[in-house]
Formats: structure tokens, sequence, C-alpha cells
């Protein structure tokens, strides 16, 4: 079973002559363990499509199916929890973090699980571990305004990890970091991927990040122009 | 997790600072309604301590409070007289002000007959007035020790005893002395103008062509004492026997034509519509538009704090957080904001009411009803933030 499917999904702002096609007839899957690129430059339609796998963004057409359920089908059907699905099957990955400034890098942890409905005392315990596994162990108590960049990044990855999610979103995750820590982020998710076993999709504009991922999609103009397996080249 | 809690730690001055400020406008607001209940309190002040069921004023006044009152004092021996009438007495008011330390100080006199109604209800510090002349109680709010004299009239009055609280519907501090030492106060001239009032009658009658010069001087002395009596009154205080029907007791007198006798409830009716009636309104405006202020600071300050949360919001909505909790981060910070608010205003004006210059009347009522508009406005407050929170999509927490 696939963790992603998507089938000829479409964004379209606007009608008549004001309107835009952001995503036209995007169509993959991805599988469990699978850690996934989505390449373009900027306004080629890959947050777009990011969020409309996330339930952000409604499509105007198209079909999503996450870890087996189908969950759009043209349009959000009425009455879709869209939260519950984000918090049971989605962990999501910011380009400048989002942390929760008021609460500690334990308690930013904590609040997805909480979210699930897990005990405080649960989620606490739950979180740490997470975080010392992150080589965070050190800065539990600390506010995200101490945290450098990195150790932000490491936070906001434990948090989209709490739930255990089947699927990880991230959207431009080294953009705020410098290079090296960059590098650190993607092979800290590679190993993630195939650890948990999650689908992991990842939105960026630098070629430079993307070594080491099982597919690269390539997107321009809304539309997915090439497909890179472990170096091998489908466009 | 209560992220509320969270975001007032991460923020504590900031939140502190604006409880502080809150407070001291609910404080204001307190004090507004104790001033209120005070007003009220002060006006009925000598009526309460004088507890008197019948006050026996001059014929179409509305005295002695709201109106100049003038009776004969021996009227009180025809009103004990009244069936019904278990004891009368007669008392004499007015505000006297003069300069102590170079300021104006103010206070209303009540003369008493000893031992009889209307004199201080509590005495708290010396001991009641013994003597029939030259001796004082007042109250503490007059600031004038034991033993300390106050010149009045020519005379010299010994302070021998203090009340408490006791004002005038005025809000100016009472004392108390004879009845006999207020007349003379309020009514005898003084030694000049007796001289010439005392020759002018003498040279008026003495031409009279039908009196004898023996018979005229004989006269002269005997009119002057009359034109000359201090013997008035401001009202006669009346209390009822046991059983007796105060309206026959009232029609009795009325039927003199020379008196009005007002009841307890006319006279209070007196004081409380007709002489505080626009200030409690004032008063009760002022309330109103304070309240109405704190709710615009509470929804500014609560609204201000969302948009500041707005991305946090937006986030959280990404991560799947439930509406409620959203709601709740909002609307518990707004309530605690309240109730904080209530906390400092409350332990403000709990220590400072006893310094103003009028009573402050802090009653639980009031306290109660005021505690619950500051929780129905914080409710209220929160809603436009809430509406604001609401309205934030998820896709605002992605790009930059």
């Amino acid at each position: 079973m696939y963790a992603v499917q998507i089938e000829r999904l479409t964004k379209i702002y606007g009608s008549g002559a004001t309107e835009v096609v952001a995503l036209a007839d995007a169509t993959f899957d991805v599988a469990p363990g699978e850690l996934v690129a989505i390449l373009g430059p900027s306004g080629s339609g890959k947050t777009t499509l990011l969020t409309t796998i996330g339930l952000v963004t409604e499509p105007t057409r198209g079909r999503v199916v996450l870890d087996g359920e189908l969950i759009v089908d043209n349009g959000w059907p009425p009455g879709l929890d869209l939260k519950r699905v984000r918090r049971e099957k989605l962990g999501f990955i910011f380009q400048h973090h989002n942390l929760i400034p008021f609460l500690t890098t334990v308690e930013n942890v904590m609040i997805a699980l909480e979210n699930n409905g897990v005990s405080t005392k649960e989620a606490r315990a739950r979180s740490m571990e997470l975080l010392e596994s992150l080589g965070l162990s050190q800065r539990l108590d600390h506010y995200p305004s101490l945290l450098s960049g990195g150790e932000s990044q490491r936070t906001a990855i434990a948090r989209a990890l709490a739930n255990r999610p089947r699927i990880i979103l991230a959207d431009e995750p080294t953009a705020a970091l410098d290079t090296e820590n960059g590098k650190n982020v993607m092979r800290l998710l590679k190993a993630l991927a195939v650890e948990n076993d999650s689908a992991i999709l990842v939105v960026t504009h630098d070629h430079r990040m993307v070594e080491g991922f099982d597919r690269i999609f390539e997107v321009s103009d809304g539309r997915i122009v090439g497909e890179r397996r472990n170096g091998s080249d489908n466009a | 997790m209560n992220l509320a809690l969270r975001d007032i730690r991460h923020h504590r001055s900031r939140f502190i600072q604006t409880c502080l400020g809150l407070g001291l406008l609910l404080g204001v607001v307190m004090s507004m309604s104790g001033i209120y209940r005070g007003l009220f309190t002060d006006a009925t002040a000598i009526l309460t301590a004088t507890a008197a069921d019948l006050w026996v004023v001059q014929q179409d006044t509305s005295g002695p409070f709201a109106a100049t009152s003038r009776l004969p004092e021996d009227v009180k021996y025809r009103i004990r007289a009244v069936p019904g009438v278990a004891q009368a007495s007669a008392l004499s008011f007015q505000n006297i002000q003069s300069d102590r330390n170079g300021k104006p100080f103010r206070f209303f006199l009540v003369g008493y007959e000893l031992g009889g109604l209307g004199g201080p209800p509590v005495i708290v510090a010396g001991r009641p007035i013994r003597q029939k002349h030259y001796e004082m109680v007042v109250d503490r709010a007059m600031r004038l020790p034991l033993g300390a004299k106050l010149r009045l009239a020519d005379d010299d009055y010994t302070v021998v005893g203090h009340t408490a609280k006791m004002v005038s519907s005025a809000g100016d501090p009472v004392a108390y002395v004879t009845l006999a030492d207020a007349q003379k106060i309020q009514f005898q001239d003084d030694d000049n103008a007796i001289r010439n009032n005392r020759a002018r009658l003498a040279e008026q009658i003495s031409r009279l062509p039908f009196l004898a010069p023996a018979q005229a001087g004989q006269l002269a002395p005997q009119v002057a004492a009359i034109v000359g009596s201090t013997h008035i009154v401001n009202t006669v205080v009346a209390r009822l026997a046991p059983g007796a029907d105060l309206a026959e007791v009232q029609a009795r007198i009325n039927r003199w034509n020379h008196f009005r006798p007002l009841a307890v409830q006319d006279q209070e009716r007196i004081l409380t519509e007709g002489m505080i009636k626009k200030a409690k309104m004032q008063l009760g405006l002022f309330r109103a538009i304070l309240l109405v202020i704190s709710g615009v600071i509470i929804s500014l300050i609560i609204y201000t704090m969302t948009l500041d949360k707005l991305r946090v919001i937006a986030t959280l909505k990404l991560i799947g957080t439930r509406n409620r909790v959203i709601v709740g981060l909002i609307l518990e910070q707004s309530l605690l904001m309240g109730l904080i608010a209530y906390a400092v205003g409350y332990t403000l004006i709990g220590l400072t009411h006893d310094k103003f210059p009028r009573r402050v009347d802090l009653v639980p009522v009031d306290l109660v009803s005021l505690f619950v508009i500051v929780l129905v406005i914080c409710v209220a407050a929160s809603l436009v933030g809430i509406r604001k929170a609401m309205r934030v999509e998820p896709a605002e927490a992605l790009g930059n």
C-alpha cells in the first residue's frame, strides 16, 4: 500500500481571463520509507502541490489517497475532518520552523501529541525521548528564541514525527539554514524515513540538498516535468 | 497543557502590567460604586443615627436638611402631649465654616438636648457631653484631639469626645453641642447688636404716648428679652410608642396648621431624591462609562494579543490542534486578565477606601455585580479575537 497516491491533481486560481493554473494534472505515488524531493524554482507550483496533499489547499480536481484512505476526490468532501486527517496521518516541517514561541522545546513537541489525545505525562515522556534521540537533551526547557537554526529545525522535525505519521511533508526545511546544517537536516530526514517507514516529501529549490533522495520530481509552471530515481533521469 | 498559561508565562511582564493598568481602572469603578453608595449613607447618616419616627418641621418646608425650617422650641412640649408619642426632642442644625491653619474648615453642628434624641450615636473616644455649656463631641474626621478648644460665637468649646462616620448630607463631618449652646451660636446677636437693639426698643417704647415714663422703662427690657429670644429650633423629632399609629399622630399635628410632620421615609426621600439624586446619576453614568472603557481596553488588548499570534494559530491549526484549544487560548487569557485586574482593583480599593475624603461603601452586592460584569466583558471582548483566530487559514503558517 502506498503512503501517498495522487491522480491528476489540479489547482486553478481565479477564472476566465484571470485564471491561473498553479498545479496541473500531477500524478504520482510514494511508498512508505521513501524520501522524495519536489524540486523547482519559485512560483513553479511545488508548494501548491505540497499543500494540496497536506489538506491545506483544496484542489480544483483530482484525487488524493493517504495511507490507503481516499481523502480528496475532486475537492474536499463535505464533512471531511481535515484536522483529524492532518493529526493522524501527516507531519509538517516548515521553512521557518514555526515553533510556538511561548512553548519550550519539549512543549513544542508535546502539543502535537496532546492534539492526538495523549496525556500530558505520556506526551512529556515521549517528547523528551524523541528530542534526546535528535541530540537536543540539553535544550529541552529552552524557548525557541534561544535555539540555533539547526536546533530549531530538529525540534520542528521532532514535532512532525511525534505522532509517528505515515507521511511527512516538508516545505523548504533547509532554506533558513546554512549549507552544512541543511545537509545534516536532509541526512536526518533520510534516516527517519527508513527508520519510521514514513514517506517524506520535501519541497526545495536547492539542487544541492537532494543528494541521497530516493526520487526527485521536477516541477515547472505547475506541471511535473521530470522524475529521477536514485540518480536515473526519466524526464 | 494549558496554552493560555504558557503564553502568559512567556509574556509575564507585559501581562502583569496590563492587568495592573486594568486593575486601576476597575479600582476606580469600584470606588465610584462605593462613593455612589456612600452618598446615600452620608445623606441619611443623621437621619439613621437619630432613629426618630417623625420629623416635625416648619409648615410648607422640607426642612431641616433640604430647606430652612424654624420652629419655636416649646413646640416640643405640645408634641410630647400628642397621644402615641413616646419621646420628643428639639434639634438644631447649622453649617459652620471657619479657617484653620489657613485652610477652610467646614463642619455641620448639631444641637441636641442632653438625654434626648439626636445626640452622637456612638462615642469612640473620650466621653459624651455632660455639662450644659461649652462642651462638644466631634467626628474623628475633624481631626480635633480630645481637650482641644474650638472658638464659636465668642465662646471656647472643649472637645470631650469623638464620634465616627457621622457626616452631613453634604459630606461635612458632624460636631455636637447642647441645644442651648447651638441656639446661642446660631441665633444670638453679638454684644453691640444687642445693645443697639435694646436702645432702639427703649427709645421707641418711650415715645408711646399712652405709657408713663416709668411704665415704658419697665416694659422695654421685657420686650427686648422676647425679641432677642434664641429659643428657636430647626426641627422637633419624635419617637412613637410601640403600637402607635404614625398616620394618626401626623394627622393630629397637621391640624395645628403651622407644622409639617414628616415620617422618616418622607425625610429619606427628600434627602436621597432631592439632594443627592443628580450626584448619584452622575456617578452612575461615570461608572457605566468606565465599564465601557474597560471593555474596549480588554477587547483591544485581547485583539492585539491575537494578532501577535496569528502565525502561531495558523501553525496550531496546521498540526491539527482542535478549535476549542485555540478558543481556550484566547478566552482563558481574557478571563484571567479580568480576574487578576479585578483582584488588583479590589485590593487597591480595599486598602485605600478609608482614606477617601468622602465615604466609600463597598457593598457585597455591588462587588459581586461588578465581578459578573467583568466576566461578561472579558467573554465579549475575547469574541473579537476568537473571530479573528477562527478565520486564520492553516496555509498562513507556510511561506514567509
